[in-house]
């Protein structure tokens, strides 16, 4: 069974249109990216999937439960991260993690706090957490819940190089165990060492969908900001 | 266990000294104010200090003396010197006027200095009246027929409703009860439902909401967890107000008591009722208009509605009673759910139990109907994208 299943989603705001009817699916295991550049989509489709907004046409299935009708189970398998999030201010980064722990059956917090790599600031007010720091909780906060999903919507936007290095080595460190994950980023060469097949997006539509390595070779470019470029031409 | 963690996340994000502190801050300024006026009150009744220089020793300037010195103690930091003439009874004697002389000793301009002015003024007043009585008396009439000739035998019909008493103390009474419900009423709807709508604000500011909804737990349980968690701290807030403001009013001993009026232990039920209908439909209605918030700031001008109808109906039924309403106003108030337990005191004395069972009943139904829509819109995309797409 594959993952997820995406066949002819569209999605409209109004008279704009956001996604345009495109297709993909994702295996098991893997790491899916959905690439490129600001405004083409790609949260739009991670939100469909993570059932946080209707889809206006077109069929989505995440591990055979289908978006729009079984969403409240889509939600006991998957995890979600959106770009930019913070976490309750008032919370310590400890009580966060136990508050989401009471929504997922066999969350292991000690884990999440392993991933969170805070140490004693674990302990600490959110509010008082870096950028960088409420990521790792938030990125830890998704990985808690065990999830079959994890969609992650530019995660490591606005870090710094240690920090995003970190958040993709734990993504890479999870996928190899079992979790899949589809991920969205505009940042072209980060996707390329994520992630094990990725889509090309813009305008609403897929542009180019393939393994990294391959979309290279097809368009004999060194790297996928290379490709895109020469796709979207 | 779900909900309980959704109340608790409410409360932990809302009870911050952000919102506490001012709480208090108001609580200890209406207290200190209650204080002051209470202060102000016990020193009118205590006895002020003054000097008495008499002039004349003849009978009714040692009478009046002898009654100023009963209600004005002679010592230090006076607050008059109090003078009486050597013709003082020989001009009353005579039929004419007596004067006294009066010299104010002002330590300063503050409202506390008006206390002793009055104490001493009353003294004189008694001292007057009793000269008055002695006068009158020597002349073997009897002062009370001369001070009040006519004795009132006095009842109020009120709803059907036949009471010993003054109009004034029936009124009087009625508006001690209506003061102060309707501004602590007031001030938990405007809290709370501030509350509820920040809330709204800051989830989306922070995109927390995104993650809320993508949580394996029905959208109702978000609504649910977000009105109990807002009326946890409106009460809180609502009481650390009620706190000072009941120290404040119970300053003026306008906590008057009258017979046949009383509220027994159904009515504390029933208002206890009312006031729970009426937040809830004050929250969900706040929740629905919440979720047009598109951050924190924006969020604040979306309060203001809310606001002023809590407002309107604790202005009007501060000065006017429900039954003495035009028809439109009284539909006005009535449509209003936080009129109701402002209300409900009032009525409730009166034995008028229908018109606050049926505000309940509006009540609960409005709350029923914004909580629909709040669950309504938590399912649809205008949470985040500010469109309707069910």
């Amino acid at each position: 069974m594959q993952a997820v299943v995406v066949e002819g989603l569209r999605k409209n705001y109004g008279r704009i249109k956001a996604v345009k009817g495109i297709s993909f699916s994702v295996a098991k295991g893997e790491i899916f990216g959905i690439i490129g550049p600001n405004g083409v989509g790609k949260t739009t489709v991670l939100r469909i999937l993570a059932t946080i907004i209707k889809k206006d046409g077109g069929n989505a299935k995440i591990f055979g439960y289908e978006i729009g009708k079984d969403d409240e189970k889509i939600r006991e398998i998957i995890s979600y991260l959106p770009e930019e999030a913070g976490a309750y201010k008032n919370m310590r980064g400890i009580e966060y993690l136990k508050f989401i722990s009471n929504f997922f059956e066999g969350c292991d917090i000690e884990k999440a706090i392993e991933i969170a790599n805070l140490g004693e600031r674990i302990y600490d007010k959110i509010e008082s957490y870096s950028k960088g720091m409420v990521r790792r909780l938030l990125v830890a906060r998704v990985l808690m819940a065990k999830p079959k999903l994890a969609i992650l919507d530019e995660p490591t936007s606005g870090l710094d190089v240690i920090n995003a290095n970190e958040i993709r080595r734990i993504i890479k460190n999870y996928a190899a165990h079992g979790t899949t994950f589809l991920i969205s980023s505009h940042n072209m060469l980060e996707v390329e060492y994520l992630c094990d097949r990725i889509a090309l997006m813009n305008n609403g539509i897929i542009v180019e969908e393939g393994k990294p390595e391959e979309l290279k070779e097809r368009y004999d470019a060194e790297n996928i900001e290379e490709v895109f470029l020469k796709v979207i031409k | 266990m779900k909900i309980a963690a959704l109340v608790f996340k409410e409360v932990r994000e809302l009870l911050t000294p952000a919102t506490i502190l001012p709480a208090i801050f108001m609580m200890l300024i209406f207290a200190g104010m209650g204080g002051m006026i209470g202060g102000m009150e016990k020193k009118a009744m205590e006895k002020p200090n003054v000097e008495i220089i008499t002039h004349d020793n003849e009978s009714y300037a040692s009478f009046y003396t002898s009654i100023l010195k009963k209600y004005c103690n002679e010592g230090k930091e006076n607050i008059a010197v109090i003078e009486i003439p050597s013709n003082f009874s020989s001009l009353i004697k005579e039929g004419k006027k007596a004067e006294i002389h009066i010299k104010w000793l002002l330590k300063g301009t503050g409202i506390a200095e008006s206390a002793s002015i009055t104490a001493v003024r009353k003294a004189i007043e008694i001292a007057n009246n009793e000269l008055v009585a002695k006068i009158v008396e020597e002349k073997k009439i009897n002062a009370s027929i001369i001070f009040s000739p006519v004795e009132y035998d006095e009842y109020t019909i009120i709803k059907n409703r036949e009471v010993a008493a003054a109009p004034e103390k029936i009124i009087s009474f009625f508006s001690s009860q209506s003061m102060s419900i309707p501004i602590v009423i007031m001030i938990m709807i405007v809290t709370s439902g501030g509350i509820v709508i920040s809330s709204m604000g800051m989830e989306k500011e922070n995109k927390t909401l995104e993650t809320l909804l993508t949580l394996p737990i029905k959208r109702s349980y978000i609504v649910t967890g977000k009105i109990i968690g807002a009326t946890i701290v409106g009460a809180i807030i609502a009481f650390l107000y009620m706190l000072g403001l009941r120290y404040y009013i119970s300053s003026f001993g306008m906590q008057e008591k009258l017979a046949g009026f009383n509220l027994n232990g159904i009515d504390y039920a029933l208002i206890s009722i009312s006031l729970f209908f009426s937040l809830l439909a004050g929250l969900s209605l706040c929740l629905v208009i919440g979720s047009f918030a598109k951050n924190y700031k924006s969020a604040q001008i979306l309060s203001l509605p809310v606001s002023i109808l809590a407002i309107i109906p604790m202005f009007i039924l501060m000065f006017q009673d429900f039954s003495s309403m035009s028809t439109p106003l009284k539909a006005i108030i009535f449509s209003i759910p936080f009129s109701h337990p402002m209300m409900a005191p009032s009525l409730l004395l009166l034995d008028e139990y229908s018109l606050v069972v049926y505000g309940i009943v509006y009540s609960a139904i409005f709350s029923i109907i914004c909580i629909l829509v709040a669950t309504w819109i938590f399912k649809t995309d205008l949470l985040i994208t500010g469109r309707i797409r069910k």
